[in-house]
């Protein structure tokens, strides 16, 4: 059914929301309390976002909404309609200059440069952090880059590759230029 | 999380009706604590009423001080060039807690809102008398570490766990509320309780009503404040105890001095008879251990959170000499000068 303002949708009722998932404008059906998390991975198949704590303690589920960071696991997809997401399945396409030779996003060639993974099972959300920090231009010091990341776990703990990483891609001034801004948070 | 009705309220008034209609309904703004809630059961509400879509996003100045709406985002409200000149110890408070991910989406309203972290508070499986009142509080004799030193009562000695409301308190903000009832102010002091005999009530809120701005008032000296935090790690944790201080000095002489604890008590912790005093006093440490003594007199540390009794001291006189020297604590070099 459709939102209409002040009208409660029932309990166990599908909403139509949309929303631009890297680029791409959809038309959903969404369960009220469906995380943007689980709409992701399990109704869209993007799967590059991962579930870590399903808490918001752990940042491996974070995602840019409207070129800022959050993280999806506690966030309502219904509550984003008409907001624009980008996953790390749609970083590349956020690259200033264009993607790199590979086809990936200056971060995430940094990344790899500076072996700043092991498992891997934190990076994307790692990835959309930095892009966020980015994005937000508050970090400058390598001590403020720490600090920014601070919502990232990562236990096998490549903290410092990854600081070097953003640190590389932020001296180098490849800094993306963020979604368009201004639309529903 | 339970099923529950979804309402988009496009006014503050379709809000206050739709929750009219369904007492155990809850506001979501954020919504960075209470779905945290709903995915533990903690939470169970019947509807959601999704506010962000009112127009209280925006942050004005007013009366020479500052109107925040209460949609405002904590990181909104802490990179805003106004709030960092007329506030700073507002945004210093705000950077010192959480991940940049929750500012990103945490909302001023909700910041005030949010609940204790008490870990059997979040344990369904125990009991808790503040999740459900009457069944007991295990933290008392328990694992009580993070636990208050003040304000407690036999029945919940959970503290408040925000960084914001702490400056908010020293600040002395007020809270724009509506309501069925209308419209109406609170104090800062006035908005968070201490729970008695009835710790599953957080606030001084009637039900229904919704915050709708947080002001905070003109000072004349803003330059002279910190906000200190000790926590178990330096970064992405609550406060084992936190000070959030602003003075007003002439030369050397205290002018006023307003100071707030964090992590000690069902609520942001002052302590008026010591703000006076300080008044009208030095200020050298002599003063500020004067005002740490007297604050500290009336601490009662559970069975294993006594090293918080210590710690606190220290941390009011610390916090007191960062202020007075116009030197408040780095938010990324951790290092306590």
């Amino acid at each position: 059914m459709l939102i209409e303002s002040g009208s409660p949708v029932p309990a166990d009722t599908r909403v139509g929301i949309s929303l631009t998932i890297n680029g791409e404008t959809r038309a959903l059906q969404v369960a009220p309390w469906t995380s943007l998390l689980d709409l992701l991975r399990e109704q869209l198949d993007l799967t590059g976002t991962k579930k870590g704590c399903d808490h918001g303690q752990c940042g491996a589920c974070t995602v840019l909404i409207n070129g800022i960071r959050v993280n999806s696991c506690l966030t309502l997809a219904v509550m984003k309609d008409g907001a624009e997401i980008t996953t790390v399945e749609g970083l590349s396409a956020l690259a200033a200059g264009g993607a790199g030779a590979n086809g990936l996003h200056p971060i995430q060639d940094a990344f790899i440069a500076h072996d700043a993974f092991q498992c891997g099972y934190c990076t994307s959300g790692q990835l959309c952090s930095s892009v966020g920090l980015m994005n937000e231009g508050h970090a400058h010091s390598r001590d403020e880059i720490r600090e920014a990341m601070s919502g990232n776990l990562c236990r096998c703990g490549a903290y410092t590759n990854i600081v070097d990483a953003i640190e590389d891609v932020m001296q180098a001034g490849t800094t993306p230029a963020g979604a368009p801004q201004g639309a529903a948070r | 999380m339970n099923r529950f009705e979804y309402v988009r309220a496009g006014t503050v008034a379709e809000a206050v009706q739709a929750y009219a209609a369904e007492p155990n309904a809850r506001f979501i703004a954020g919504g960075t604590n209470l779905l945290d809630l709903m995915k533990y059961n903690v939470e169970r509400p019947g509807r959601l009423i999704d506010i962000t879509r009112l127009p209280l996003a925006s942050i004005e100045e007013r009366e020479g001080g500052l109107r925040i709406g209460a949609l405002v985002t904590n990181a909104d409200v802490a990179y805003d060039a106004r709030v960092r000149a007329k506030a700073p110890l507002l945004a210093d408070a705000i950077l010192a807690g959480a991940s940049a991910q929750l500012r990103n989406a945490a909302s001023t309203g909700g910041n005030l809102l949010q609940r204790t972290r008490c870990y059997y508070f979040y344990d369904e499986g125990t009991p808790c008398n503040k999740r459900l009142p009457g069944s007991g509080c295990p933290a008392i004799g328990g694992v009580n570490r993070i636990h208050a030193i003040f304000g407690t009562s036999e029945h919940c000695i959970a503290t408040h766990p925000s960084d914001m409301c702490v400056a908010l308190a020293a600040l002395e903000a007020n809270v724009q509320v509506s309501g069925p009832e209308g419209d109406r102010s609170i104090a800062f002091a006035d908005f968070h309780r201490l729970p008695g005999d009835a710790p599953e009530i957080d606030t001084n809120l009637k039900p229904g009503e919704i915050v709708i701005s947080v002001d905070v008032p003109a000072r004349e000296d803003s330059q002279h404040y910190t906000y200190l935090k000790l926590r178990d790690r330096l970064s992405y944790a609550f406060a084992l105890v936190s000070v959030a201080a602003a003075l007003e000095l002439d030369g050397e002489m205290i002018r006023s001095a307003r100071l707030a604890l964090g992590g000690v008590a069902h609520k942001p912790w002052r302590n008026q008879e010591a703000e006076a005093l300080l008044q009208g006093k030095p200020a050298t440490r002599a003063s500020f251990q004067a005002a740490a003594d007297l604050i500290m007199r009336e601490a009662k540390p559970q069975s294993a959170n006594g090293f918080k009794v210590e710690l606190a001291r220290r941390a009011i006189v610390r916090g007191l000499e960062q202020a007075a020297a116009g030197t408040p604590q780095s938010l990324t070099d951790k290092r306590i000068r």
